[in-house]
């Protein structure tokens, strides 16, 4: 089913003249009322007039994840503090957080796109929608909360973590739909199966799985594992949160809600757009937004962009799923590592769980990439040669993917933390 | 031909320690045990009084378990016994991936890790 069919199916010119409409107003209402982007674009010597068409977008300055937290916390807000309706927050695990404040009308997008987004997987007011993600300043448990509701799907806003009732409510209320990070999903599913659940047997039957990068093969794994079609939603806080953009049944990309956020997809390093189907560095303008309009807002996340109309018959522009945030890049004896480069191949081991830790260190002046891996039960074996036979042959996959050498470690079951909401699987311990 | 008990462990102080008492605790007795390692983990196998008993309690503590068909040899503890033994299964093209054993008051038991356990029972059983 297509919520709203009229906005997701609409022709591309139809679509660029609702997008030069809203950037007009989007870019005179920032300048009028955020001094930072007034600045910003005295500076570059343009001013609201400048922009007379969508493609003018190139013409306007980038923001940038400082921006927001030099910014902190009312500073970048477009709208007078008491239309603020709901304010969200990052965790600022990594210096000062950043705060994002939406208005009623943003809330009521935000409801919008994430009905679009359930839809898009395959939700119907008929589902029973299980919020795994955690509720609070993070944008994933209530966005997903006011989405499914708007939808008019019954939700059941358990939030993340304490895995035992999640599981116990899932049976009880018989949920047909998971909405959670893809490491919880993969959490859950095996809590399941060491619990003696069989997941075939259950009503659950769509896992809407977002907020960290993740791998085709975890997801395939996690379809598996609880008997589900897994999808991809994306979203980030600074922009809006989940339902940014979402997969279909095609699984072939995510349609973005280009209405609201206009994507493009630039050259880290010249700032230049690239064409489609060109990987590249996402950038977001919030085109509807009144709490926090952001202007070509640098998401760090990589993907490439596809304006061909998808066989589900929704015309929005789709992304490719996010495999990478230039942020996870690890550089290793100066090669570029993305940790999701090894879950791809981990997850098409059958001997590896999906429980894995990357460890960087450095010997003297050697980087070391070592892999924790919790193997699978049933192919433990009593010879050290044939355990070290699957270790050797994991290296070996990994290395042809990766280029360098890398050390595979197995380890006893849950030695590997497990993830209740974003799972942490690097540790660096470079003293650079 | 009687079933072996494997479970892996990390190399790290005190795991084992974590093994046995889980085992303890379970009321289970081991009779016997053999560490195979590397530098980063090993493999405990034994033969333990209630193997089904083990395994729960381990699982339990989230160890990693396996159990293997193994052959169990009582021999006289004399010069020549285990070479008499090992060429019968020479003999039959039957490899020996491992072993361990102990003797005591004129006897040896030995476990043998075979690759036809089953036929190597046979052979063994007749001597």
């Amino acid at each position: 089913m297509i919520w709203n069919e009229t906005t997701e199916c609409m022709s591309r010119d139809q679509m660029h003249h609702i997008q030069t409409q809203r950037l007009k107003e989007t870019v005179s209402r920032v300048y009028q009322n955020v001094e930072f982007y007034r600045k910003k674009m005295q500076a570059m010597g343009i001013e609201p007039g400048d922009i007379k068409d969508a493609d003018d977008i190139v013409k306007l300055p980038f923001t940038v994840k400082k921006d927001l937290r030099d910014n902190y916390p009312y500073g970048l807000l477009s709208a007078h503090r008491s239309e603020i309706v709901r304010l969200h927050a990052s965790s600022g695990t990594t210096g000062k957080p950043i705060v994002i404040g939406l208005t009623r009308k943003d809330v009521n997008i935000f409801a919008e796109i994430v009905a679009r987004a359930i839809c898009s997987a395959g939700g119907t007011r008929d589902d029973i929608v299980q919020v795994a993600y955690g509720y609070g300043l993070f944008t994933g448990g209530l966005g997903l909360h006011y989405g499914a509701e708007n939808l008019g799907a019954t939700v059941v806003p358990i939030s993340g973590g304490n895995t035992a009732k999640q599981m116990t409510l899932m049976q009880d209320f018989g949920a047909t739909i998971l909405a959670c990070t893809p490491s919880y999903a993969a959490h859950i599913a095996e809590s399941l199966h060491a619990a003696g659940v069989d997941t075939e047997k259950l009503p659950l039957r769509i896992g809407i799985f977002g907020a960290e990068p993740w791998s085709e093969e975890m997801r395939h794994r996690i379809e598996e594992g609880l008997h589900i079609e897994a999808h991809d939603i994306y979203g980030l806080s600074e922009v809006m949160g989940p339902g940014v953009a979402c997969s279909c049944s095609m699984h072939d990309g995510l349609h973005i809600a280009e209405d609201h956020f206009m994507p493009e997809v630039i050259d880290p390093d010249t700032l230049e757009p690239v064409k489609d189907g060109t990987m590249g560095e996402l950038v977001f303008t919030t085109i509807t937004k009144e709490g926090m309009p952001l202007l070509r807002y640098r998401t760090r996340d990589l993907s490439s962009l596809t304006h061909e109309k998808c066989e589900c018959g929704r015309t929005n522009v789709r992304m490719s799923k996010i495999m990478a945030r230039s942020d996870d890049m690890l550089i290793i004896r100066g090669v570029n590592v993305f940790p999701s480069q090894v879950e791809s191949v981990l997850m098409n081991i059958p001997e590896a769980t999906t429980n894995y830790m990357l460890i960087v260190d450095r010997k003297g002046t050697m980087d070391t990439l070592e892999i924790q891996l919790e193997l699978n039960e049933e192919y433990m074996s009593d010879e050290i040669s044939e355990i070290n036979r699957v270790r050797n042959n994991i290296k070996q996959k990994v290395e042809s993917v990766l280029g360098i050498s890398v050390i595979i470690n197995p380890v006893e079951r849950k030695t590997i933390e497990r993830s209740e909401g974003k799972a942490r699987r690097v540790i660096d311990r470079r003293k650079i | 031909m009687i079933t072996q008990l494997s479970v892996f462990l990390q190399n790290e102080a005190g795991r084992l320690e974590e093994m046995t008492a889980a085992i303890a605790e379970a009321g289970v007795n081991i009779s016997a045990l053999c560490v195979a390692e590397t530098a980063e983990y090993g493999v405990m196998r034994m033969i333990v009084s209630d193997t089904a008993k083990a395994v729960e309690a381990l699982r339990e503590k989230g160890f990693t378990t396996k159990l293997t068909d193994v052959i169990c040899v009582e021999t006289p503890d004399v010069p020549g016994e285990l070479n008499t033994l090992l060429s019968k299964l020479a003999a039959e093209k039957i490899n020996v991936s491992y072993m361990y054993g102990y003797s005591d008051e004129g006897t040896a038991k030995l476990i043998l890790k075979v690759s036809d356990p089953e036929k190597a029972g046979r052979l063994l059983q007749n001597s």
